[in-house]
């Protein structure tokens, strides 16, 4: 029977499936991070048990870390201790930590896939639910809590149901500046903050071949937004051609073989599918979120739509429904993220930036989304385009995006993010955020308002 | 973890769809290198933009049963959202949906999750905004009794179940079947 490319990846890795009960299901890789390890390194020292497959985990830095130039200097001491506690962890169990200076610290979603460490066909978990980014490379990969981070590292495995599969059919070719960040905000608003829940996505269409690794791993980070266990693309020679050479891609005639392996991971003709979902792309604009969760996003030539149960977003992001999206002041912009911290992401933004100055009341930080992607950044000569526009460049981590560390808007404050979430109170108490691409973040800073890279 | 058979209290109304882990625990709380210290932050910016918000209500301070709408605890995968609920005594949720890495970590802290329809969670969240509204939960019959005497059945998970009522971690059936 024809299979998908979700399924085959499923059923390579069952080690037992007992009837009435969750699979039992092999885990190859896992990367955890300074905020949700701790508690399950406790629980293996509490049942004296040890990493079954250290090789198979890496750690880095990222969450809680600060991005100032001197980040060895902390104020949070509570972080500070999170640090250190890693630092201890992984050294006691024998993981892998790309520290400060490593060369490759950064963000897990982002030093994954530089390594090479995410490769094709595989299972692949981290605490985090932005995990789904490594689909791009045709893994199913998806975020745990603590407690299932601690099954993995005692025995490899997690008890997981396996997941309805949809396929995701985008359609057309969108304009010029329309990037891979507008197209899956495009498609969490159709479907939904719960659309795909219960569900893999693999995403598909003319223009997903046609994108680059980067572009693909923002369209697979957001999965989670639209609810989806994980989301994936298959993998094609653009997925060959990023691994090939990379720290822990197979070599010489391993390559050959898994090249060979990894070809096999797409789906079958005739395949089944859950769930068929079309977007039609060819007319996308590009894409604003005006509320408090990712679904809440409309093009920048809409107006805020009246819904009768959105009373919470209104009123947190004191804006009101027929309002235009267009022109709003903002007081922040934030380039970074695991969505869009990448050196194409940076390019985008310092095309649009070159030569320009930010609006004289914004503030705004670029925050690269690894050591690799700031080094690339500083041979390029962006990180002077930035600071020339008045943008701060600064060290990487998950920053403002979710501020766990200093970065954080102010209270009242709003800001235009490419990251992935516009929650309450995400970028900082009381702060109000809009989601877009970094083109359309890079505009708006110059601005000063939400606008598109046309207007510029 | 602990077994769960049956759990009688009042029920405490979250009148939201899509109540997402950065409202159950802000970002800014999740430094600590321990599974402790979470239940004070519980639904902290809500707490403090709202002074009726339910959490901050006195009717509500024992309820151990939540809830909650469509899609509870979407958002971030963090487990420190379950911690900071059973840390402010919450032992069972019931709502239409919740996201699927929420309720994996639920599970494994011992927190019952049960899916009813939607005009039964509205009429129950109608009834715990109105009332001293208390509802048993009784696993082994899959039943939720309300204090009107009304009676629900709600599916639950063969294998989950059994984990529950005897008390049952993942970690020790996952050691002894990958051993």
């Amino acid at each position: 029977m024809p299979k998908n490319i979700i399924e085959k990846i499923w059923h390579h890795h069952v080690i037992m499936q007992k009837k009435n009960h969750p699979a039992v299901l092999a885990i190859d890789k896992m990367l955890i991070h300074e905020v949700t390890s701790a508690q399950a390194f406790d629980e293996l020292r509490r049942r004296a048990l040890s990493v079954r497959y250290p090789t198979r985990v890496i750690a880095t830095l990222d969450h809680s870390i600060s991005t100032t130039k001197n980040r060895t200097v902390m104020t949070d001491e509570q972080a500070k201790i999170q640090i250190e506690t890693l630092r201890k962890n992984t050294q006691a169990f024998g993981i892998k930590l790309y520290d400060f200076d490593s060369k490759h610290q950064g963000i897990v979603h982002v030093i994954g896939p530089e390594l090479g460490f995410t490769q094709p066909g595989e299972t692949i978990v981290c605490g985090d639910s932005h995990t789904s980014t490594h689909g791009a490379f045709g893994a199913l990969a998806f975020g745990i809590g603590t407690s299932e981070i601690a099954h993995v590292l005692a025995t490899g495995a997690i008890l997981q149901y396996e997941p309805k599969t949809m396929k995701v059919i985008f359609k057309g070719a969108p304009a010029k500046n329309i990037t891979s960040k507008d197209i899956v905000m495009k498609l969490i608003a159709t479907i939904g903050v719960g659309g795909a829940k219960g569900y893999a996505i693999e995403y598909t269409g003319d223009i997903i071949s046609s994108m680059s690794m980067e572009a693909r791993m923002t369209i697979c980070n957001m999965s989670i937004e639209c609810g989806a266990r994980a989301g994936l693309i298959a993998p094609d020679n653009t997925t060959f051609d990023y691994l090939k050479e990379r720290f822990y891609a197979p070599k010489n005639a391993d390559w050959e073989r898994m090249i060979l392996s990894w070809k096999q991971m797409i789906s079958d003709p005739g395949c089944h599918y859950d769930k068929t979902v079309e977007i039609d792309i060819n007319n996308l604009k590009s894409m604003v979120t005006w509320g408090i969760n990712p679904e809440q996003a409309i093009s920048i030539d809409e107006l805020i739509p009246a819904f009768e149960n959105a009373k919470e977003a209104y009123s947190y992001t004191r804006l009101n429904a027929g309002q235009p999206i267009r022109n709003i002041p903002i007081d922040w912009a934030f380039i970074g993220s695991c969505t869009n911290g990448r050196i194409e992401d940076l390019r985008l933004a310092a095309a649009i930036l070159k030569g320009k100055k930010i609006a004289s009341h914004v503030q705004m930080y670029v925050v690269p989304g690894s050591e690799q992607v700031m080094y690339q950044a500083m041979q390029e000569g962006l990180d002077k385009v930035f600071e020339s526009a008045g943008a701060e460049f600064r060290m990487p981590g998950c920053s403002m995006c979710l501020a766990m560390n200093d970065d954080k808007v102010p209270p009242g404050a709003r800001c235009i993010s490419t990251s992935n979430r516009n929650f309450i109170g995400r970028q900082g108490p009381g702060s109000i955020t809009h989601l877009a691409s970094p083109a359309t973040v890079a505009a708006s800073a110059i601005k000063g308002k939400i606008c598109s890279v046309e207007e510029i | 973890m602990k077994p769960f058979q049956q759990l009688t209290s009042q029920a405490i109304p979250l009148n939201m769809d899509n109540v997402d882990t950065d409202m159950i625990i802000p970002a800014q709380f999740l430094t600590q290198v321990t599974c402790d210290g979470y239940g004070q932050h519980l639904f902290q910016r809500l707490r403090e933009q709202h002074t009726d918000f339910v959490f901050n209500s006195p009717k509500y301070q024992f309820s151990a049963i939540l809830i909650a709408k469509e899609n509870f605890g979407c958002g971030s995968s963090r487990e420190h959202a379950v911690w900071a609920l059973t840390q402010a005594g919450i032992k069972a949720i019931i709502a239409q949906s919740y996201s699927d890495i929420f309720y994996n970590n639920a599970i494994k802290n011992g927190v019952l999750l049960i899916s009813l329809t939607p005009p039964i969670i509205a009429k129950m969240i109608k009834n715990a905004i109105d009332q001293n509204f208390i509802l048993t939960i009784d696993l082994e019959k899959q039943t939720v009794t309300t204090s009107e005497d009304e009676l629900f059945t709600f599916d639950f998970d063969p294998f989950r179940k059994t984990c529950f009522l005897k008390g049952q971690d993942d970690l020790d059936y996952l050691l002894e079947v990958t051993s």
